[in-house]
């Protein structure tokens, strides 16, 4: 026995160290899911805050990009106006910029008609072919996305809505820049899922979902929809996202018909690489 | 001793504070980060008893995980040095033994030798943490590259921390 408390006392610093790595190897273990750990991760009270004023304080480093970036949209906007109310008389709006190709021309209309609660919704807009609409164009509102035209008569067009259980709207987080398709599986007329966003994306509730621009159905960065919750299955490497989109469809006015002047070249462009 | 005390306490906060804050955001291409806070644990004064620096590396380690929500990681790493830290400095002692009122650093050390003590903690340091942080072996080459790289880094940082020191203690 003595020569027992001999050898530990010996040997206290090694079997301290044995002790502590032991336990920092079973907190290691343990807490390698982040949400066990409450109190030592950083959301907690006092790191959480820290961050957020830490936040703060990097936002004003990004001024200088967020005033040019508003300068541009205020300079975007400006000149929409000018077109929309003065000379065209609000049927059909062109831009014509010495700096950026024209691609995207809007057509100002209103929407008739609108369903929310069957499998195929479609809304009814009073622009049709005398108006030069055609099928295939893309239809957004102020506050995002609505959906493609796909019927059309001389003076009304039939727009297949988000809420379309065939309609697929290629869609990015705008935050991480990934990509994937939102889609509508019924149900609620105010939520739709994101599908193909890989687990290794970090997502929070509230991320803002935005078009990509690839189809050129839409022009890139049309609102979409936010994040309102996200889980991902035991095994499987796909989220499942909810988001809440940001049109409310029960309560449609004026829309924006969006004709994009480069769809054609770019479909073409795209068929040789099928025919090679 | 006392002023020891708040000294060392004082540099336990802000160099968590710069770690936490600054240099965990700090990738040189997501591939280099570097961990200065390590530099607590080198500069401990040669009395500090064994026990206690691992106590003290056991704290670190606790603090510094708080900050990127991996408890145990760098807690482990930390804990490792600070034995470490131990057999180096027996390994490396003037003849003699350490002087008296003399610290780890390079006033009072010299250049070289205070260049392998800093070199060989980090270096092990680094080690243990990446080799933890990556848990497998499969990139055994991808994760040896970013501990060699950020080793470098983090030496130099603690090589300007050292220079700050050595002209504020000169003017004293």
């Amino acid at each position: 026995m003595k020569n027992l408390i001999r050898f530990l006392t010996k040997n206290s610093f090694v079997f301290l160290f044995v002790f502590l790595l032991f336990i920092s190897f079973v907190l290691l273990v343990q807490n390698n899911n982040y949400q066990n750990s409450r109190v030592f991760n950083s959301s907690n009270f006092l790191i959480g805050n820290l961050y957020s004023t830490i936040n703060n304080v990097n936002d004003y480093f990004d001024l200088k990009e967020v005033n040019a970036d508003l300068a541009q949209q205020n300079a975007r906007l400006q000149s929409t106006q000018i077109g929309t109310f003065s000379k065209i008389n609000g049927i059909v709006v062109e831009i014509n910029d010495t700096i950026y190709a024209q691609k995207y021309v809007y057509t100002s209309a209103k929407a008739v008609n609108s369903t929310t609660n069957k499998r195929e919704n479609y809304i009814t807009i009073d622009k049709g072919s005398l108006n030069g609409i055609e099928a295939g164009m893309g239809v957004v509102s102020p506050k995002g996305v609505i959906g493609t035209v796909k019927n059309v008569s001389e003076n009304f067009c039939s727009v297949m809505s988000v809420l379309h259980e065939k309609n697929a709207v290629s869609a990015k987080i705008k935050k991480s820049g990934y990509i994937g398709s939102l889609v509508w599986e019924l149900g609620d007329y105010r939520l739709a899922q994101l599908k193909d966003i890989p687990n290794h994306v970090k997502l929070n509730v509230g991320d803002e979902i935005i078009t990509t621009g690839y189809s050129m159905v839409y022009p890139e960065g049309i609102m979409i929809g936010k994040v309102v919750d996200f889980d991902l299955p035991e095994g499987n490497n796909f989220y499942n996202i909810n988001v809440e989109l940001s049109v409310d469809y029960k309560s449609l006015s004026h829309v924006f018909i969006v004709k994009s002047w480069m769809k054609n070249e770019q479909k073409e462009l795209e068929a040789l690489n099928n025919a090679d | 001793m006392i002023r020891d005390v708040i000294k060392y306490s004082i540099s336990f906060i802000l160099l968590v504070l710069a770690q936490g804050l600054v240099f965990n955001n700090v990738e040189f291409g997501g591939y280099i980060v570097p961990f200065l806070y390590v530099v607590f644990i080198l500069s401990l004064p040669f009395e500090t008893p064994n026990w206690m620096v691992l106590v003290l590396g056991f704290v670190l380690g606790v603090a510094i995980d708080t900050f990127t929500s991996t408890l145990g990681m760098h807690t482990s790493a930390t804990v490792f040095v600070a034995f470490c830290r131990y057999y180096l400095l027996k390994m490396v002692s003037p003849r003699g033994g350490y002087e008296f009122n003399t610290k780890p650093n390079v006033q009072d050390m010299g250049l070289t030798w205070y260049l392998f003590y800093a070199t060989v903690l980090i270096l092990l340091h680094h080690l243990f943490l990446f080799y933890v942080e990556s848990f497998k072996l499969t990139q055994f080459f991808y994760t040896l590259g970013r501990v060699l790289a950020s080793t470098f880094f983090t030496l130099i940082l603690v090589m300007l921390v050292q220079l700050f020191n050595y002209k504020s203690s000169t003017k004293s």
